[in-house]
């Protein structure tokens, strides 16, 4: 009985170790511990068999279930890993299909990108963002900024009127004033927004963007506007950028300059062995207007606010049009692109 | 302005490249916009010609036969396309072997069988302009033939354009040029051409003028010019006019237009014999006309500037001369007449006629009254150079040349302006150099200011003379030391990036709309006529009727630019804008209200493998959107039905935007007529009041305490009648289901037969918890079933089990 019981031990033992397949385990399992078995068989007869036999016979057949049923659990788990592996690799996908569900692409116009790019270097530099109206009294646009009562951009083939003293503002500076009237020095600003002019034409729509910058303390200088923009520069158009300032006029600046900055498409106006479309093979691209805010601009305002002595306080302002940064940036030759919001435009700047 | 670079180098020559130059000045505030090569590479076999007879090529229509002197002992041949050729013209001939700007040679060629030996030449073919109408007909004086054509055409020329600053009007002569080149350069300034005065001052006789109007005309000079005859305008002087864009047309309109390129004073010359009694600078008469040289008739405006004599007006100040008065070939006595006008006037009046000119740009600019005293002294120069004639005893001044005056300038505020650290030197150089007088007393410079230069009137005036001639390069580049720690956004300005970053992230492109629009769109719009939004701004002087108003609403431009994309075949259109409209206020001005809003056509869902065909949008899609910016901004709101829908808007399928229990905004389908009006196939709409965002959106966001306990999720399926809401089934599920209900949401909406035509069957879903305890399913039920009997109760709701 015992010699039995070890016989099919080592058998079942053999067949479990051939075994390719849980099927065939699973069918080893019916044959040999089922409740037809052999096995099975023998713990059922142990109570007939003679009480000295019982012990020994009862206790080697039950290790025996025991330890071919551990063999076969453990062969079985082996298959089960394997085949769920199995099973996975073909229950396999395309993965090479879209993602599910597919969201609406959506993006900041270029315009605004740009906006919040030049605002947030002077955030940066500890600039304040002011606003003012569109809508403006002729006092701010132009008066209380030194042009000249005859100054031909007042004229109404230049500026939008709404009434005999109100217009569509022509630039942001009217909010220097308006913020110099409520905030004493030190005042340090930029001022986003729309713009009106009356031009219609390739380089110009009638209404457009403009940030304007203004700082105002004691002993502000033109090196300090300068390096101002120079910082502006590198930090929108790359860190290897150069500026130059060259003299110019403006009525509510002395001095006034405009602002070049050295261009990024060429090196020294040769592109590619040709002249430089992009710098016409100046090196140098125009990008703002710029001065030291006028005498006179401060002496409109410190009536009010008497800190604004132009005897005591110097400033800089300077002016950029959003469209020019966006257009040379971003290598878009028309500005009715800017305006146009064809879908297909406003995607490949999402 | 054009400035021939020869001409310049007259008088300045730092021995540089035309570029150089062009360099030097712009960095010292004289902008060149072009700088242009005329003429040939090399102009021998470029000759004058005088044509002697020019008749029909046998065999080509559009062909004449010319013969031509160019000085050899034989006339050539020379076979000529150009329909104004003629026997006696004085003209352009390249003869054989002269090589034209655009490479070619000319050879001895048969035209049509006929022999040609040369061409008469058009301004273009000469590299001296775009003109190509004709060939170039010379004056008459340009002769002799066989005069190299150089002598009398910029063959060898660089022309400089430079944009002149409107404070700069001493620049407006090439002599001013000239000395901002010698301050930028040191290089040498010769003397001015008015400083030998070849006249006198003192009483003139035989004129009189009185200016009855000072304002309009500061000063009034004139001299007499008597024994005129026969002359020739010297060819150099022809070739820099040439060059300079101005035609050379007879001796003493090339001496007028000669002092205004080099002086920068435009001249008038009358035929003093011509003249009727005194002069009078007067405003016109009403109803008052002027025959003008240019063989017109032009009726004066009341007021404008004119100059008249006893058989009235005989010039019209400053823009254009008259017919009566016009010096011609029998010419022998004139009355040459520099003054200077005021600028804005000779502006208006100019524009009003359509007749703008070198001469009427400059005035505009406000010259400087010393310019009349400087350009009658050169031409006095002139007169004697080519007519040999001294001008007679006297001169007419009316008026004054102004005095010099003295600023003082501090040393300290230089640097401190500048942000430098300049010597005396490198501060009065400049100023010396571009003829200011300066001496120093210890800290302080008294600079003396040259009457030419009307715009320098402060110390900062003078300093921006100093920054630009010292050079910009030297100066430092420093940031301000100071700080009002100020560098952060507004809270109205972060929520607006907020906000648009949500729409973007909902899947919308933003526009640039226009501010303008048309008035006709409040009938596009279907307003009714006592809408408020009809009542926008208007332009006075729009660039168009179609541009003509503010925008009241921001639907418009985005309904257009919608349009334009559907009609390019997008399938998919999803744009938003943010941005003020303009609403009439009391004082004038406007209220800018910012809003944003959005137009939405095309697929609710973005069509992929899983769903191809999702269904189009509709109200409900663009509450998603607006949900999904306002959830992220945290502020409490909710779409509440209307009894009278925005007329623009579908009427049963939209409604009002409340945020924080205001109405602050629309949201729909778009009314048929108007998708139909603007080419679209549906669309949905909404628009935004961006401060009631602004109001309802916490500054902080608090902690509140989660529970820990198991939450216990039920549905209840209940029908009533399709009048009844789901926010209102909500509302009461909310109220008596409180504490235990967290939240409860519809999961489905099913209509049906069954349900009977007016019932619609609506599924809750709730989520049960308590803070305290984990809430038992049979509790969970407990707080359902009162839920369903308050909706039965108020809603005569049935539950569908």
């Amino acid at each position: 009985m015992l010699e039995r019981i070890s016989q099919i031990v080592d058998e079942v033992k053999a067949a479990v170790v051939a075994a390719t397949t849980s099927a065939e385990l699973e069918e080893l399992r019916i044959k040999w511990l089922g409740r037809k078995a052999e096995l099975p068989n023998i713990l059922r007869g142990v109570k007939d068999l003679d009480p000295s036999e019982r012990g020994p016979a009862g206790k080697a057949a039950n290790e025996a279930r025991v330890e071919l049923e551990g063999a076969i659990d453990t062969k079985m788990a082996s298959f089960a890993g394997a085949e769920l592996e199995l099973r996975l690799v073909e229950d396999a996908v395309d993965i090479t299909l879209p993602g599910h569900p597919q969201q609406f692409p959506g993006g900041l116009h270029l315009l605004t990108q740009t906006m919040r790019e030049i605002e947030d270097v002077f955030l940066g530099l500890g600039y304040g963002i002011a606003e003012g109206p569109e809508v403006e009294l002729v006092a701010y646009n132009f008066d209380a900024l030194n042009h000249a009562p005859h100054h031909p951009a007042r004229s109404p083939s230049d500026t939008f009127y709404v009434g005999d003293s109100v217009l569509l503002r022509t630039h942001t500076s009217p909010v220097q004033v308006r913020t110099m009237l409520v905030t004493p020095p030190p005042l340090y600003v930029i001022v986003p927004g729309r713009v009106y002019r009356r031009d219609d034409d390739a380089t110009h729509t009638p209404q457009f963007h403009q940030i304007e910058g203004l700082a105002v303390d004691e002993g502000i200088s033109l090196a300090d506007l300068k390096g101002t923009l120079l910082a502006f520069a590198k930090a929108i158009f790359g860190d290897e950028r150069e500026i130059r300032l060259r003299p110019h006029f403006f009525p509510f600046t002395e001095p006034s300059v405009e602002v070049d900055v050295s261009c990024f498409a060429c090196n020294q106006g040769v592109a590619d062995g040709d002249r430089c479309g992009l710098c016409k093979g100046t090196a140098w691209i125009e990008i703002l207007g710029a001065g030291m805010v006028d005498p006179n601009v401060f002496a409109s305002v410190s009536g009010e606010q008497p800190a604004y002595d132009p005897g005591k306080v110097q400033g800089f302002a300077f002016g950029l049009g959003i469209e020019r940064i966006a257009m040379l940036k971003h290598s878009v030759p028309d500005l009715r692109l800017l305006y146009d919001n064809d879908i297909r435009f406003l995607e490949q700047f999402a | 302005m054009k400035v021939p670079l020869s001409l310049l180098l007259e008088f300045c020559d730092p021995g540089l490249s035309a570029e150089e130059i062009s360099s030097v000045l712009a960095l010292s505030g004289t902008e060149v916009e072009r700088v242009t090569r005329l003429g040939v590479e090399d102009s021998s076999n470029f000759v004058v010609g005088v044509v002697l007879t020019a008749d029909q090529h046998p065999d080509a229509d559009r062909l004449k036969v010319c013969t031509v002197d160019v000085g050899a002992p034989e006339p050539a041949t020379i076979v000529c396309g150009a329909p104004n050729v003629g026997a006696g013209q004085t003209v352009a001939v390249a003869l054989p072997g002269a090589v034209m700007p655009v490479g070619m040679m000319i050879k001895k060629a048969k035209l049509r069988g006929v022999e040609s030996s040369g061409m008469i030449c058009a301004e273009d073919e000469l590299g001296l302009g775009k003109g190509h109408q004709g060939i170039l007909v010379l004056a008459e004086t340009a002769g002799p033939a066989g005069r190299a054509l150089g002598e009398v055409l910029p063959l060898d020329e660089t022309v400089l354009e430079l944009e002149i600053t409107p404070n700069r009007p001493d620049c407006l002569g090439v002599y001013g040029v000239a000395r901002e080149l010698h301050a930028a350069t040191g290089a040498e300034l010769k003397s001015a051409p008015w400083e030998n005065d070849l006249g006198s001052a003192g009483a003139l006789d035989g004129i009189k003028v009185s200016v009855q109007d000072s304002e309009q005309c500061r000063i009034f000079t004139a001299r007499i010019y008597e024994g005129l005859s026969a002359a020739v305008t010297p060819p150099a002087i022809a070739a820099h006019l040439t060059a300079a864009g101005m035609r050379p047309i007879s001796p003493v309109v090339d001496i007028t237009n000669y002092v205004m390129l080099v002086v920068g004073e435009p001249l008038h010359v009358f035929d003093l014999d011509k003249i009727d009694g005194d002069l009078t600078v007067r405003a016109a008469a009403a109803g008052e006309t002027v025959a003008t040289l240019d063989g017109e008739s032009r009726d004066l405006v009341e007021g404008e500037t004119i100059i008249a004599d006893a058989g009235g007006p005989t010039s019209i100040a400053g823009v254009m001369g008259g017919a009566r008065s016009e010096v011609g070939p029998d010419t022998t006595r004139v009355l040459l007449e520099a003054a200077t006008w005021h600028g804005p006037s000779i502006n208006q009046t100019s524009a009003r006629l359509g007749l703008r000119s070198e001469a009427s740009g400059r005035f505009e600019k406000g010259l400087a009254p010393v310019f009349a005293s400087r350009g009658q002294a050169f031409a006095s120069q002139l007169f004697g150079e080519i007519y040999g004639v001294a001008p007679a005893a006297g001169t007419v001044v009316v008026g004054a040349v102004g005095e010099a005056h003295t600023i003082k300038l501090s040393h300290a505020k230089v640097n401190s302006l500048m942000g430098s650290e300049l010597t005396a030197e490198r501060i009065t150089g400049p100023l010396e150099r571009l003829g200011f007088t300066v001496s120093v007393d210890g800290d302080v410079f008294s600079v003396e200011v040259p009457l030419d230069r009307l715009d320098v009137a402060r110390d900062v005036d003078l300093i921006e003379e100093i920054a630009r001639i010292d050079g910009l390069e030297k100066l430092g580049a420093t940031l301000p030391t100071s700080s009002t720690g100020g560098g952060r956004l507004t809270r109205q300005q972060k929520i607006r990036r907020q906000v648009q970053d949500a729409l973007v992230s909902s899947g919308c492109f933003e526009a640039a709309g226009w501010s303008f629009c048309a008035p006709g769109l409040s009938d596009r719009l279907r307003l009714a006529s006592d809408d408020s939004r009809r009542n926008a701004i208007t332009l006075v002087n729009p660039m168009s009727s179609e541009e003509s108003v503010l925008r009241t609403t921001l639907l418009g431009s985005l309904l257009d630019s919608a349009a334009r994309n559907a009609a390019r075949g997008a399938a998919v259109i999803r744009l938003f804008e943010t941005g003020p409209v303009y609403l009439p206020s009391e004082d004038g001005l406007s209220d800018e209200p910012q809003r944003f809003g959005a137009v939405l056509c095309g697929p609710s869902t973005r069509p992929d493998w899983r769903n191809a065909s999702p269904s189009t949008v509709d109200v409900h899609a663009a509450i998603g959107v607006i949900g999904q910016v306002l959830d992220s901004l945290h502020c409490e709101w909710r779409i509440v039905p209307v009894a009278e829908p925005e007329p623009f808007l579908h009427p049963g399928r939209s409604g009002v935007i409340e945020i924080a229990g205001r109405p602050a905004g629309w949201v729909g389908d778009l009314h048929p007529l108007v998708s139909t009006e603007w080419g679209l196939d549906g669309g949905v709409a909404f628009e935004v009041d961006l401060n009631a965002v602004i109001s309802a959106s916490p500054e902080v966001l608090h902690y509140s305490p989660v529970s820990a306990h198991p939450m216990v999720g039920q549905d209840l399926a209940v029908v009533v009648d399709a009048a009844v809401s789901a926010a209102e089934l909500i509302e009461i599920a909310e109220e008596v289901g409180s504490p235990e209900l967290e939240s409860v949401s519809v999961f489905d909406i099913y209509r049906g037969k069954q349900l009977g035509e007016n019932s619609v069957s609506v599924g809750l879903r709730f989520a049960f918890r308590a803070d305290d305890r984990t809430l038992t399913e049979e509790e969970a039920t407990a707080v359902r079933q009162r839920i369903l009997e308050a909706l039965q109760d108020r809603k005569g709701a049935q539950s569908r089990g």
